[in-house]
């Protein structure tokens, strides 16, 4: 009867993950909705706000500001990388820090140095074992950040582009297009490449008040930072449907798994059974 | 016809108003139409005009008709306490921030009442 035994325990373990995982599935399930809807409330300021800033860079006004000029050297490039602060919820991480690996390894092949800040535990872990300089992080922001976390890290690689320490500006999130699906996204923040609006004038410039060097300035930093609490929003919400994902997959696993090993049980305990009944058969016979 | 609360006072915008960049501070933000006409408070943000155009960026916005006088005050008050309280902190300016935004919420409530408009 030892292998029974010992089937039982697996089992009975194996119950207690699924447990586990089914709860997990199911808190996951239930924040998604609100994490969505928070995503999707915001959405719409970006694309107003990128409207406008896409006309800044082809208007060029007068005061040519430092995001809006492309850089003729490439010395160095700058990633925001945005990961989740926990794990459990399947590839995204990896598939996020994998996309940005490949960039920088092209890169650095190329000699252009990298830095890099990070928003989550988990993009700060799988992005030390790089070749780069760790700018400023910020983890354990929880579900429902405030646009003013995502200043610190945003600030300091602006800073890092001003004083021309990099020359590019990539931020890195998973994009949530469903809750199936969830894609690794690189977007260049700067330099601010220029949109060309076929519904507008050519010629015309806006009336900047006060001064038009602060107020670029205010307004190309409120479109960054808006650009990267809205990736922050996207991660938040692909990293519940991934978990969603990753655990309904798990929980699936753990009952397959668990009903092979009843499999086993049965036999083995029938095996058992069959054999004592021929000991005693035997003894009998003996007798 | 928009008001809205620019940096540098309170601008009125008539449609084909010339292309325009500002930013808002907090204060009232008021839309009229023919029909009717919507009272926002907002607490700072972004302006664009276009010709056919106008967009708001607000940090936040609340219809003036809900804003609950009392809770304002008392969170005025906070500010204000929280202010006299610590010297330096990193919070201090949040709390500038917020008394300033109290201070004139109160203000756009003054000036609904006398202009009648307010329940």
């Amino acid at each position: 009867m030892a292998g029974t035994k010992e089937i039982r325990t697996q089992i009975r373990s194996i119950e207690s993950t699924r447990k586990i995982t089914r709860a997990m599935e199911m808190v996951a399930a239930s924040k998604i909705r609100r994490v969505q809807a928070r995503m999707q409330a915001s959405r719409p300021y970006l694309v107003r706000i990128r409207q406008v800033t896409g006309h800044l860079a082809v208007l060029r006004p007068e005061f040519p500001h430092p995001f809006l000029l492309p850089r003729s050297t490439m010395r160095g490039v700058g990633f925001l990388v945005i990961g989740t602060d926990r794990g459990l919820c399947g590839g995204l991480n990896i598939n996020l820090i994998r996309t940005v690996w490949n960039e920088v390894r092209i890169l650095n092949k190329q000699g252009i140095s990298i830095r890099f800040a990070a928003i989550g535990q988990k993009a700060l872990t799988g992005l030390r074992r790089l070749d780069a300089t760790l700018v400023a992080s910020v983890t354990h922001l929880g579900d429902r950040p405030a646009p003013e976390n995502v200043i610190g890290p945003l600030r300091a690689l602006l800073e890092d582009y001003r004083q021309g320490h990099i020359d590019r500006l990539v931020l890195a999130f998973n994009y949530f297009q469903n809750t199936m699906i969830q894609k690794p996204h690189l977007v260049t923040l700067l330099p601010i490449p220029a949109q060309r609006d076929p519904g507008l004038a050519d010629h015309w410039d806006y009336l900047y008040e006060p001064d038009s060097v602060d107020l670029i300035d205010t307004w190309l930093t409120r479109y960054l930072e808006a650009e990267t609490y809205q990736g922050l929003l996207e991660n938040i919400a692909s990293e519940q449907a991934a978990r969603m994902v990753a655990m309904k997959s798990a929980s699936e696993n753990a009952s397959t798994l668990i009903d092979t090993l009843k499999l086993a049980y049965n036999k083995a305990r029938q095996a058992a059974i069959t054999r004592e009944i021929a000991e005693i058969v035997g003894g009998a016979a003996a007798v | 016809m928009v008001f809205a609360p620019a940096e540098l006072g309170e601008v009125g915008i008539a449609p084909r108003h010339a292309p325009l960049l500002t930013r808002l501070k907090a204060g009232e933000l008021r839309i009229q139409t023919p029909t009717e006409t919507l009272s926002l408070f907002v607490s700072g943000g972004l302006l664009e005009v276009q010709p056919n155009q106008v967009m708001v960026l607000a940090n936040s916005f609340i219809r003036t008709s809900e804003i609950d006088e009392a809770k304002t005050r008392e969170a005025k008050l906070a500010a204000e306490a929280f202010l006299a309280s610590s010297a330096e902190s990193v919070d201090v300016a949040r709390a500038e921030a917020e008394l300033a935004e109290m201070t004139e919420r109160l203000r756009v409530l003054d000036r609904l009442r006398k202009r009648g408009q307010l329940r």
